[in-house]
């Protein structure tokens, strides 16, 4: 019955992409997102999937091509990575200022320079401000399921979606996948239902000039000015905390999947040391959580799946009994720390929850992380922390810049 | 008292005049037409209008005599620009007595 396949990442997420049948689909290749595009064009040029692939010269002309036809009515997709995401850092604003429910896939990749094809996270941290929600993937099987879950969200509440995995890592290792039936699809996903249809037989001007104060227009209509219309993007990501959990569930309940909803955690409950990051890191961190176990320090992991809207009531729950806190991250805010380290910080304020956070970034650029090394690095904090030691730390794990000699001390 | 309030989740307006405000508010030049220049006058026929062609706000009237309406008109200059006969001066709205 089960139709499992042993797939990419890649191919995980054009599988969903097939399952929620958009009708059009505008893509530029760049890696490692190459195979997810290729693959998305091949189904369409076999008719598996009725879609319109339209061929664009730019990132930037790709996402304005979702735009463009989400704004006439169509369910859109688009994917990228890295410097073609940073290319699209325009309309990403203006997707999201329209409202427009687009989902893309941002197969992560460490932006240039210098130049990088390999996996890290800076490119969609980089983009966490343009009103998009993200949602972090950590394996093959949760990307296909949270494409068709993005397509929910998105269409609920009207934010397009970003749904993040890791480049190579993910986007090009083979795992089984259990790949949904059509009819599955049908039952989750209703058809979209455009908020504002924009055609010939009723002609409007979509996101003219809006002054900074709210305004009556010629019809004596009550028009919003320009910071309302801001905070409305706002209020639906404070609406984006319920449905996507909510889409979670629903689909667990179809398939008996559960990913989680904002978060997920493995072996918290009793946890004193608790490791947390995003994408397959945290997932690792599980492996990492069990040989920590096996030493006999009570690890756990959170796994943070949306960093936007950001999990705040979520991770102050979870981390209440946390004595030692470790985020291991793959990207940086240069000047300061860790993206996801600042936002967990900045979410535990005022909660009572005073234990020392380690902030290790870990594989940029595609440096491999090990097991071990995670092991190890939670170790060192655990103990640091248990000899007294109370300041927070960024600590760059396996970045060395001296000579050979200095760097062995 | 405005009853009715817009419920749009992202912008949207349909066009019409002052939908961007009183653009007129933002002149610091009038364009005053010379009757006595004016070619539709002169001849007194439809004919020339590139005033009313030229106009990037649509405020210039295709009528005998052309008029402009300064609710709109941002004092742009254009028309004065493009009139063949050079009918049209722009003068400083603080020389203007009214």
């Amino acid at each position: 019955m089960n139709n499992v396949r042993i797939i990419t990442g890649n191919e995980a997420a054009a599988q969903a992409v097939k399952l929620a049948k958009p009708g059009v689909i505008a893509a530029y290749p760049i890696t490692p997102q190459t195979s997810l595009a290729e693959v998305l064009s091949e189904y369409i040029e076999k008719g598996e999937l009725k879609a319109e692939y339209v061929r664009v010269e730019s990132e930037h002309s790709s996402l304005t091509v979702c735009i463009s036809a989400s704004t006439v009515g169509a369910r859109v997709f688009t994917a990228t990575s890295s410097n073609g995401l940073l290319y699209m850092h325009e309309q990403l604003h203006w997707a999201a200022g329209s409202r427009l429910p687009i989902v893309m896939c941002c197969v992560n990749r460490g932006v240039g320079a210098p130049w990088s094809i390999f996996n890290d996270q800076q490119d969609s941290f980089s983009q966490r401000d343009t009103g998009w929600i993200q949602i972090y993937c950590r394996d093959n099987q949760e990307i296909l399921d949270t494409v068709i879950q993005a397509y929910r969200i998105a269409e609920e509440v009207y934010i397009p979606v970003m749904v993040c995995y890791d480049g190579f890592t993910l986007s090009h290792t083979m795992m089984p996948v259990e790949i949904p039936d059509s009819g599955l699809i049908e039952k989750y996903l209703p058809p979209y239902k455009p908020h504002t249809f924009l055609t010939s037989d009723d002609p409007v001007t979509i996101n003219p000039v809006f002054f900074p104060y709210r305004r009556e227009n010629s019809k004596g209509v009550l028009c919003d000015g320009y910071m309302e219309m801001r905070y409305k993007l706002h209020a639906a990501f404070e609406k984006a905390r319920t449905t996507i959990p909510e889409a979670s569930k629903a689909w667990a309940k179809l398939t008996g999947r559960d990913h989680g909803g904002m978060i997920w955690e493995y072996k918290t409950e009793d946890a004193e040391l608790v490791l947390t990051g995003m994408g397959s890191i945290a997932n690792e961190a599980t492996v990492a959580a069990d040989i920590l176990r096996d030493e006999g320090i009570k690890a756990g992991v959170v796994g943070i799946r949306a960093f936007r809207p950001f999990p705040k009531e979520e991770v102050a729950q979870v981390f209440r009994k946390a004595q030692v806190i470790v985020v291991f991250e793959k990207c940086f805010s240069y000047g300061y720390e860790g993206g996801l380290c600042s936002d967990l910080k900045a979410s535990l304020y005022g909660t009572g929850i005073t234990a020392p956070i380690h902030n290790y970034i870990v594989g940029l650029g595609g440096r491999d992380v090990k097991t071990g090394e995670l092991v190890e690095a939670a170790r060192v904090t655990f103990n640091a922390v248990g000899s007294g030691e109370t300041d927070n730390k960024t600590i760059w794990l396996n970045c060395y810049t001296g000579t050979e000699a200095e760097d062995r001390k | 008292m405005i009853k009715n309030i817009d419920t749009n989740i992202s912008g949207v307006c349909t066009p019409a005049p002052g939908e961007a405000g009183r653009t007129g508010e933002w002149r610091d030049v009038r364009p005053v037409i010379d009757s006595t220049k004016c070619i539709p006058e002169v001849k007194g026929k439809p004919a020339c209008f590139l005033c009313w062609l030229y106009c990037p706000d649509g405020v210039v009237s295709m009528t005998i005599p052309v008029t402009i309406d300064m609710e709109y008109c941002k004092g742009c200059g254009i028309c004065a620009e493009e009139c063949p006969p050079n009918a049209i001066k722009m003068v400083r709205e603080v020389d203007i007595d009214e």
